[in-house]
């Protein structure tokens, strides 16, 4: 046992690290900057499945804040109409979203890269509309409103017993969501390293070989959507749980673009990449429009459109930069940068290694 | 029946508008074999700026053909700075950037117009005639003649003038054009500023009935890629045929499907995306497309 730690290779241990820091994080910082840091790890949830899908088996969905809102929904109906234990409801949400995206991929295997993201764009655009009209289910334009759990007594005492406080219900959401999180990380960190990853990779970067070679497409490509649904509709109904209440105006299109730039961002293809474009992602629109209001030099009107435009400029000109200068995101520039180092540090003889390099422009 | 046809050629006015950003997408798509997810938000910026040369006091009919040619350089500008770094990129590549397009310039428009809506004028009254007992405006009728002109204009261009030609050519032959002295790079551009000159129209023609607001065109494009996808992604004629049919078929499920009404229109749109995409991928007019293996 001592002896595999000691071998264990440095990423791990970085893990390891990244892990304690998120465990420990809340007990240092105000239960408000937890709910916050609740949002950006149910974001990373989402962002998981949607670079399980694009950035692995190479569909674009543009369409993932409906599968989002499918379960939210699912799990804040189930809570209110049906009195469910709102924790619980989470893996029905998500196997029921999972299930549901499952199907939305039969068709969609049909479909081009294009066309599929052309019909799931639509899709995005019309959710909000789609969850309004069966009102007496789903609480029309007022949406849902929930209570969110207490922390139950073990949370309670363990933390206490740590601390030296008492825990809040925010804070325990925030276990809550890092939890399913570390769980959906392990299972996509072991998906992509096996068969199916290898599959899904095949047929991304060449169907035609991939079919040639005994890969089955059809199911590999529908399984990819089921899990990257089932993905979206765990963060769904995480969402529902740390924001207290659904409505239809909380899945906006701009959902869906907020995913995709998080995924962007991070590192298609990689698994660390969705965690930092999440973190990103959600807290750039906040600091952004927190930051600007305080500035003195810059007059309120200006301020006051900066807030409301500036997360559509930026998300928008990052977007951009990013696929022309980065394609594989923060994760991919760390990476390069690391390789550039190891270079440096190990003098000439390893600079040959004889592998590919891999191809940026693949998505 | 009198109803009916009041439907069907309200239907038509506003199947024309999406008709424009739909020969819009068919233009881009031609060109590169790329949806472009930014056109309406280049057709709303576009209507922005038409907004403003009226507002700071040009007649309308002066302040539309200045920004159709202001909406053609930004067309260029944008293909040049944004689209030619990538232009070899995978699919998903452009469509990720094209996305970020319709964001920053969304983003943009609230930044410098804000997000407070506004009228725009229409250079038609809103009084209407009697046409054999139906009632139509000035209005619709203004709109379906200015689709109908620019239709005829890219017709004209596209088939009956050199210019057009070597815009074909080089969407269909990339490598032969080169080799015959077509700058296909530059060609591409053109074709960008052509669609939208083409969707700017649209955007001009549609704010009188909506109002002007950054996100005035976020169900035009929807409507407007159900008309492209219908008609066949790469056929002109099946975006027009595409673009009627679309504005008639949400008209009339508004009026007559009850579990539809005003605010399920959009997801019409949406049904006819998938049940096209389903049962008849190419569309109306398009060829079934050869795969290269």
């Amino acid at each position: 046992m001592l002896q595999r730690i000691r071998r264990a290779p440095p990423r791990y241990w970085l893990v390891g690290v990244v892990v304690l820091f998120f465990i420990g994080f809340p007990t240092v910082i105000s239960s408000f900057l937890a709910s916050e840091w609740a949002q950006a790890l149910i974001l990373a949830i989402a962002i998981m499945g949607l670079n399980i899908l694009v950035g692995y088996s190479g569909q674009l969905s543009l369409g993932h804040g409906a599968f989002m809102a499918l379960g939210a929904y699912t799990s804040a109906i189930l809570a209110h109409r049906f009195k469910m234990d709102l924790v619980a409801t989470i893996p029905i949400a998500g196997l029921l979203t999972g299930m549901v995206g499952f199907v939305f991929g039969i068709p969609a295997l049909r479909l081009s890269a294009l066309y599929l993201a052309l019909a799931t764009f639509a899709l995005a655009v019309v959710t909000p509309s789609l969850i309004k009209r069966p009102a007496e289910l789903t609480g029309g334009v007022q949406g849902i409103i929930l209570t969110q759990p207490d922390p139950p007594a073990f949370a309670q005492s363990a933390y206490g017993f740590l601390t030296g406080t008492a825990m809040t219900s925010d804070q325990w959401i925030y276990y809550i969501c890092l939890f399913c999180a570390l769980i959906l990380l392990w299972f996509a960190w072991n998906l992509v390293r096996h068969r199916p990853g290898r599959a899904m990779r095949a047929i991304r970067d060449g169907e035609v070989a991939a079919a040639a070679s005994g890969v089955n497409i059809a199911g590999y490509k529908t399984l990819a959507f089921g899990i990257s649904a089932f993905y979206a509709g765990i963060a769904g109904a995480l969402f529902a749980l740390a924001a207290g209440f659904v409505s239809p105006d909380t899945f906006p299109v701009s959902l869906s673009i907020q995913l995709l730039v998080g995924a962007v961002v991070g590192g298609l293809a990689s698994i660390p990449g969705p965690l930092l474009g999440a973190v990103f992602a959600y807290f750039l629109p906040i600091e952004s429009s927190q930051w600007v209001p305080n500035q003195s030099w810059i007059p309120d009107q200006i301020a006051s459109t900066v807030k409301n435009a500036g997360p559509a400029v930026t998300y928008g000109a990052i977007l951009i930069l990013i696929m022309i200068f980065a394609p594989n995101g923060i994760v991919g520039l760390l990476h390069r940068g690391y390789v550039a180092l190891n270079r440096r540090l190990r003098g000439a003889a390893d600079r040959e290694t004889g592998q590919m390099p891999p191809n940026p422009q693949t998505v | 029946m009198q109803e009916f046809l009041q439907q069907l050629v309200g239907g038509l006015a506003i199947g024309g508008i999406f008709a424009s950003l739909a020969l819009a997408l068919v233009l881009i798509y031609n060109a590169m074999g790329l949806v472009n997810f930014a056109q309406g938000e280049m057709a709303m910026l576009a209507t922005f700026v038409a907004y403003a040369l009226i507002n700071r006091g040009m007649s309308y009919w002066i302040a539309l053909p200045v920004t159709l040619v202001l909406a053609f350089g930004g067309g260029i500008v944008i293909q040049r700075v944004v689209i030619r770094p990538v232009e070899k990129a995978p699919i998903l590549t452009l469509v990720i950037i094209t996305l970020g397009l319709a964001t920053l310039l969304n983003g943009l428009a609230g930044f410098i117009f804000g997000y407070v809506p506004r009228s725009f004028p229409s250079a038609f009254s809103a009084q209407t005639i009697d046409l054999l007992g139906v009632f139509i405006s000035y209005r619709d009728l203004g709109v379906i003649g200015v689709s109908g002109l620019v239709l005829l204009a890219v017709y004209l261009l596209l088939q009956h003038t050199t210019v057009g030609l070597t815009l074909r050519a080089a969407a269909h032959h990339p490598e032969a054009s080169r080799l015959l002295g077509v700058q296909v790079s530059w060609m591409l551009a053109l074709g960008w500023g052509l669609a939208a000159a083409v969707g700017a129209v649209s955007g001009i023609m549609v704010a009188p009935i909506l109002l002007l607001e950054p996100n005035m065109m976020q169900s035009i494009i929807i409507y407007a890629f159900a008309a492209a996808v219908l008609g066949g992604i790469e056929s002109p004629i099946g975006a027009v045929v595409g673009g009627l049919i679309v504005g008639v078929t949400v008209n009339l499920a508004g009026a007559y499907l009850p579990f539809v009404g005003g605010d399920l229109q959009l997801a019409v749109g949406l049904a006819i995306i998938i049940v096209v995409l389903i049962i008849r991928p190419n569309g109306l007019f398009g060829r079934a497309a050869a795969r290269r293996v």
